[in-house]
């Protein structure tokens, strides 16, 4: 995390959320390292869109980039959140499981490459519904296969954020990165709303959701591995960071989160606030 | 405690049905059912989550998969794990009738993700380790509660029934989310397949490893209940003689039909990986 | 959602291809690539329907300015004639950098 004074920063920061996906993805690869599988002169849109009258986008929304991290083979997977709020249809989570199953496939044969994935999306795409769910299960079944041979890490920078099945993708990275920007939850406020009724949520109160999935929340309370400011600079460098024999995966943490669940009242549940004391970092790094 | 009319209660029969069992845990929860029974030559583990409209979560009361049914999923399976080391590793039937996740302001709070992610967590390591799974939707398997409970199985296999459906939400949060009536996107189900919730249309996709026809799958008899195990003793041969992952499901006609896209992006992808 | 296609007489060849853009709201994205003949061709896939008359009269303003025999696909989600034009122009600027 960059340690510069907090005018220095923001003079030099180049914001990672307003970038499109193709440009985030070179912005976490090593200088002039950057090369794209599939991209849109590939045309491997989706099938399924076009027969619903929905524009379909040349990439589906996935951009996959091979190149370098910190001089190490890796490949990025970035959604771009723009296109159908970053949903994760047949062809786009195709994208991403593919390549997963081929860092896999290279780990196996001895020769590491490093997955990153850019997550912005409300997960599923109705549209392609049980095809974008399918998807999604091949996608964390290649994260747990491939976390046992080198970090898969995932960054949440914002705004779209990381919701319904994909939150479970991000969740099950060895690394986790979100900025103040980012949202993570599995189910959006809007579908709360409707399914629960408005008194469990009120999905027009933004305060009260950022408390409960903002990133902020999502570090304090341990449901994140890092704290970045929007700047490239800054969230490529926390990315090139990660090494080898990190700390179990949180999704691995079974009897420590049954331990902390059975000490909470659901009739009355801490406040987002309060959360932050009963589940705090081990790691405080004072931010 | 009355029935209630909502519940659906189709895990827990054919939880008991197929054990013999009720399958309650010391400690609870009491929607997270485990039990040992002999499936052909071997013995298998069956799991179900059911619904408790006592559940002390009440966003979880209505056969949803919450907090604790997830985490519990996850500790059950890691602990099948562990007592089969060294040994043979035991077979894993996973009955699913599950209408959602938890939709609630404490479960986004505390991590309902985190849960779901540690289920499948837990089923995909149980399968890396040699475990083979079958998942048998004889209900909801919907959404995040499938992605947690089922979706990771080497094989699934479905009961052939109206009632049992597959999809990614919903119809009435999908009809709000997408602006449309719940008819509407009932006629749009009928032409595009990935979009239906009926298990025939689920068939269509080639996800299934079988769709199991023929059978009452509300009020199961004698004879039901023995088809159905000797479906899964073969799913479950049939999973022991494969790969650990989830390739056999791009590789049934009819995967290699709806699933096309899958498969040629996988295709491509590999050409382009290496540098020309 | 509908499918439009122009053709315009173009007079000199484009060297290589370029993609700039989204199809998110009020975006667009343009695929241009070296055409197989001495014109330019145009697809444009939009989300609004009933404006053919208003790419006609963008499209023809961008091409009394760029010669280029480029095969352009258009992927629209309702971008306005301004940002069409915009996007066009990024393209032309890729192709030269």
């Amino acid at each position: 995390m960059s340690t510069a004074a907090p005018h220095e920063r923001l003079l030099t920061r180049h914001s990672f959320i307003e970038l499109p996906a193709r440009e985030r993805a070179r912005a976490i690869l090593d200088a002039d390292s950057f090369r794209e599988l599939l991209g849109p002169f590939d045309r491997l849109k989706s099938p399924w869109l076009p027969l619903q009258g929905i524009v379909a986008q040349s990439d589906d929304g996935v951009v996959i980039a091979r190149g370098r991290i910190g001089g190490r083979p890796a490949v990025v997977a970035a959604i771009e959140g723009a296109f159908q709020g970053g949903s994760i249809g047949e062809v786009s989570g195709a994208k991403v499981a593919g390549a997963l199953e081929l860092a896999l496939r290279d780990c196996e044969r001895g020769h590491p490459v490093l997955p990153v994935l850019l997550l912005e999306t409300g997960g599923v795409r109705l549209q392609e519904a049980n095809l974008g769910l399918a998807a999604i299960a091949e996608i964390h079944s290649a994260i747990v296969a491939l976390r046992r041979r080198v970090p898969v890490v995932a960054v949440v920078a914002g705004m779209v954020g990381c919701f319904g099945g994909m939150s479970l993708a991000a969740a099950l990275c060895s690394t986790l990165i979100v900025t103040r920007q980012a949202r993570l939850g599995m189910n959006g406020p809007e579908v709360i709303e409707q399914e629960a009724g408005i008194t469990e949520l009120d999905s027009t109160d933004h305060a009260l959701i950022w408390s409960l999935v903002g990133g902020e929340q999502r570090y304090a309370t341990g449901l994140a591995d890092a704290l970045v400011d929007d700047d490239a600079e800054a969230i490529a460098a926390q990315v090139r960071s990660v090494v080898e024999g990190v700390a179990a995966p949180r999704s691995e943490q079974v009897e420590c989160y049954l331990e902390r669940l059975a000490h909470i009242d659901p009739a009355n549940p801490p406040e987002p606030r309060a959360l932050r004391a009963l589940w705090a970092r081990e790691d405080p790094d004072g931010r | 405690m009355g029935a209630d009319p909502s519940l659906s209660g189709r895990g827990l029969r054919w939880f008991e049905a197929l054990t013999g069992l009720e399958g309650l845990l010391d400690g609870g929860p009491r929607t997270v059912r485990v039990a040992d029974s002999r499936l052909g030559e071997e013995i298998a583990r069956f799991i179900a989550v059911v619904a408790d409209p006592a559940n002390r979560f009440p966003r979880a009361r209505q056969g949803e998969l919450g907090l604790e049914e997830a985490w519990t999923l996850a500790r059950q399976l890691r602990r099948t794990v562990a007592e089969d080391l060294g040994a043979r590793a035991r077979a894993i039937v996973a009955v699913v009738d599950v209408s959602s996740q938890a939709y609630g302001r404490r479960e986004e709070l505390l991590g309902i993700h985190l849960a779901c992610a540690a289920a499948a967590d837990a089923y995909a390591s149980a399968r890396l380790a040699g475990h083979p799974i079958v998942a048998l939707l004889v209900g909801k398997a919907m959404s995040g509660a499938f992605l947690a409970h089922g979706y990771q199985a080497n094989r699934i296999l479905a009961l052939d029934s109206t009632e049992v459906l597959v999809h990614a939400m919903s119809k009435q949060a999908a009809a709000r989310v997408t602006r449309r009536p719940v008819e509407a996107l009932e006629q749009l189900g009928e032409r595009i397949v990935p979009m239906a919730y009926g298990v025939r249309a689920f068939a269509r996709l080639g996800l299934l490893h079988g769709l199991i026809e023929g059978v009452n799958a509300a009020a199961p008899g004698a004879d039901d209940i023995e088809r159905v195990r000797r479906e899964l003793a073969a799913a479950i041969d049939d999973a022991r003689a494969g790969a650990r992952d989830l390739a056999a499901r791009l590789t049934s006609p009819a995967a290699r039909e709806t699933r096309a896209a899958s498969i040629a992006v996988r295709r491509r992808l590999t050409e382009q990986w290496d540098a020309p | 959602m509908e499918v439009f296609n122009f053709t315009y007489r173009a007079r000199q060849p484009v060297a290589r291809r370029v993609h700039v853009g989204v199809v998110g709201s009020g975006d667009l994205e343009v695929l241009l690539e070296p055409s197989v003949d001495q014109h330019a061709h145009v697809a444009v896939t939009t989300s609004v329907d009933g404006f053919e008359a208003v790419w006609k009269i963008v499209l023809d303003r961008f091409f009394s300015r760029f010669a280029g025999a480029a095969t352009i696909e258009i992927n629209d989600f309702g971008a306005t004639p301004g940002v069409v034009m915009l996007r066009l122009e990024q393209a032309v600027e890729a192709l030269r950098t």
